[in-house]
């Protein structure tokens, strides 16, 4: 395996990993949304 | 959603577009698609949906007629129904593939097969008049079971049951995908035949990894990685719109569009990257990988390395393989059906049952040519037009409606409507200008690609296209034996030496070794009933030389019938939005 190939291919496989790592453990500590308190805030707009 | 995202296209599609772009030269067009369209695509199609489903509309033709004036845009948005359907008819076979090899590892089928056996054993499965396990006609079986499960699931309306089971499932599939990775990572020389010079697993991700500039200027290869990227992620497929359409409004989709998309992006450049292609060329050799390369890929090597794991290791690890790659496949299928049946539903009130019952048909009428004809290229063609070009071209489509019709600032409030995180503000310019300009660059380039990719010599002495171009395969420029729908006669397409003559599967085979290369060659069969060879072993064949006589239907003839089902399939989707446009006039329901 040359060097050029060997450099991208960990260079490209760890940003990926980390980035998928970064938007995973911020989808599990986003805090879960609030329900609607008002009937307007929870209906469809209408045309 | 990244249940659906995580799919067949990680583990199966990837590494055959990879190597049929030549590897390196793909990785560095794939990886900017993903950034500078994929990401941007997602946001839209997030928004786009999630913008349409306040208005009650759940599938495209409606979604994107809500965001215009303009009457003939939702006519673009029956590309995302099409494509689904579309799609569906090809990817169950493949998902009945991977059920079927579920069987064959629990049978231990594959106990004691050489390398060769096993690849040439999917060559079997899918000769429609061989059976691999005593089931007449068992491709078609299989494929059939795999769709009315399909169907199953979505009229008893169990697709969120699916994904349930897929939070467990998905996890076991790419841990397991990690072991099989690391096996690709290590493989090195030490699973090669003897005789085999290039079977070496390095070589693979050499090949793989290697940075190619030169393919910077290949259109071909740009469309190749748009294409994937769409497909993998399920953009430009309308089916994000459909799931979107649910979304409360002030619910996040910035934050859940990335992580979808970038859990997907893992789990195909990290783990896709390194399992099958390695893998295949430690055991079968560099030179067969690019000759062979395709979605069978991973079911003519896999079950080889399974099996030296030895029987009951091998049984559980091959069963459990094809079984989470069925599961993978299987939630992204029953995503395709949703857009149909919102569609139905919103627009002539068809329930649950009755839309993902004609869901089925119309996937079964579209999915048997598949079946049926798969060594005559129809499989093929259905990846080409409906996974590859439809994609980007209802990419291009909405793209350019969401920047500039309906406009970029209100676009991008839609993003940023309840978002979990700041999407980064440099993607404004991007979904504006550089998005919709590389789409059309890569859509425009592929469709007029000049000879040979030589764009210098095009415009200084004249524009002639290359086979590869969109153009060049409407005109199939790349065929020139065997040209006629009907024939008496078939024409050899290569020049050399006829090396074996031999009969296997009821068959009659003529190998021709290539004069211009030691190691290549060409296999052509015959019935023996309904054809009478012209050649024998030792004989010396040119090109178009008639290798027998008898009755032929040509390739070319299934490829421009499946081409012409494909656009059945598009006339009828337009035909029903039409007459959904009218009734909506009739009862007051126009959108815009």
């Amino acid at each position: 395996m040359s060097n050029s190939a060997f450099i991208t291919m960990i260079v490209v496989q760890v940003t990926v990993t980390i980035i998928t790592g970064y938007f995973f453990y911020k989808v599990l500590t986003t805090p879960p949304r609030q329900e609607p308190d008002s009937y307007s805030e929870n209906d469809d707009e209408l045309r | 959603m990244a249940g659906n995202a995580v799919g067949l296209g990680n583990f199966l599609r990837f590494p055959v577009q990879a190597v049929q772009n030549g590897g390196g030269a793909f990785i560095i067009p794939y990886l900017v698609c993903f950034l500078l369209m994929g990401i941007p695509l997602l946001w839209i199609e997030w928004s786009v949906g999630r913008f349409g489903g306040r208005f009650g509309n759940h599938s495209t033709p409606f979604i994107l007629d809500n965001m215009t004036k303009r009457k003939f845009w939702k006519y673009f948005g029956v590309f995302g129904i099409f494509t689904n359907i579309a799609v569906a008819a090809y990817y169950c076979y493949i998902e009945s593939w991977t059920l079927s090899y579920m069987y064959h590892s629990l049978m231990q089928t594959f106990s004691g097969m050489s390398q060769t056996g096993i690849a040439s054993f999917f060559d079997s499965y899918t000769d429609i008049g061989h059976s691999t396990t005593g089931i007449p006609y068992e491709a078609v079986v299989f494929y059939i079971i795999c769709l009315v499960l399909n169907t199953w699931i979505l009229s008893k309306g169990l697709s969120g049951g699916v994904e349930k089971v897929a939070k467990i499932g998905m996890p076991l599939l790419i841990a397991f995908g990690f072991l099989l990775a690391l096996k690709g990572w290590t493989l090195g020389d030490s699973g090669a035949t003897a005789g085999c010079t290039d079977c070496n697993s390095f070589l693979g991700l050499d090949f793989l990894w290697k940075p190619e500039f030169k393919s910077l200027y290949d259109p071909k290869v740009w469309l190749a990685a748009a294409g994937q990227i769409f497909f993998t992620l399920s953009v430009g497929m309308g089916t994000i719109q459909c799931y979107a359409a649910y979304v409360k409004k002030n619910d996040d989709i910035a934050l859940n569009a990335m992580s979808a998309g970038w859990m997907n992006g893992f789990v195909e450049i990290v783990l896709g990257a390194s399992i099958v292609i390695p893998i295949a060329v430690g055991y079968l050799g560099l030179d067969w990988v690019k000759e062979n390369a395709g979605f069978s890929m991973a079911f003519q090597t896999m079950p080889y390395l399974f099996q030296k794991w030895g029987l009951y290791l091998g049984t559980a690890a091959g069963f459990m393989w094809f079984g989470l790659l069925f599961f993978a496949g299987i939630t992204s299928s029953l995503a395709m059906g949703t857009p149909w049946m919102g569609f139905m539903r919103d627009e002539f009130g068809w329930n649950l049952k009755k839309g993902a019952w004609s869901f089925g048909l119309i996937v079964l009428m579209m999915g048997l040519p598949t079946v049926l004809f798969y060594q005559e290229g129809v499989f093929g063609e259905y990846d080409y037009w409906a996974g590859t070009v439809s994609l980007v071209v209802f990419a291009l489509a909405e793209t350019i409606l969401f920047s500039w019709v309906f406009g970029i600032k209100r676009g991008w409030e839609e993003i940023n409507l309840g978002a979990d995180m700041r999407v980064p503000g440099i993607y404004k310019p991007i979904i504006k200008y550089v998005t919709p300009l590389l789409l059309l660059i890569v859509f425009l380039a592929a469709l007029f690609t000049p000879k040979d990719n030589d764009w210098k010599r095009a415009f200084s002495e004249g524009w002639e296209l290359d086979a590869s171009s969109i153009i060049g395969n409407i005109t199939h420029m790349g065929i020139d034996v065997n040209r006629d729908y009907f024939a008496e006669h078939y024409e050899s397409g290569v020049s050399g030496q006829v090396k074996r003559v031999y009969t296997e599967r009821s068959k009659v085979k003529v190998e021709i070794s290539h004069a211009d290369s030691d190691t290549k060659t060409t296999t052509y069969e015959f019935h023996p009933a309904e054809h009478k060879l012209q050649v024998q072993e030792g004989d010396q064949v040119n090109r178009l030389d008639k290798l027998a006589t008898g009755s032929f239907v040509n390739n070319i003839f299934y490829t421009d019938m499946a081409r012409l089902w494909l656009m059945c399939l598009f006339g009828f989707l337009a035909y029903l939005v039409h007459r959904a446009t009218k009734q909506r006039k009739l009862s007051g329901r126009e959108a815009s």
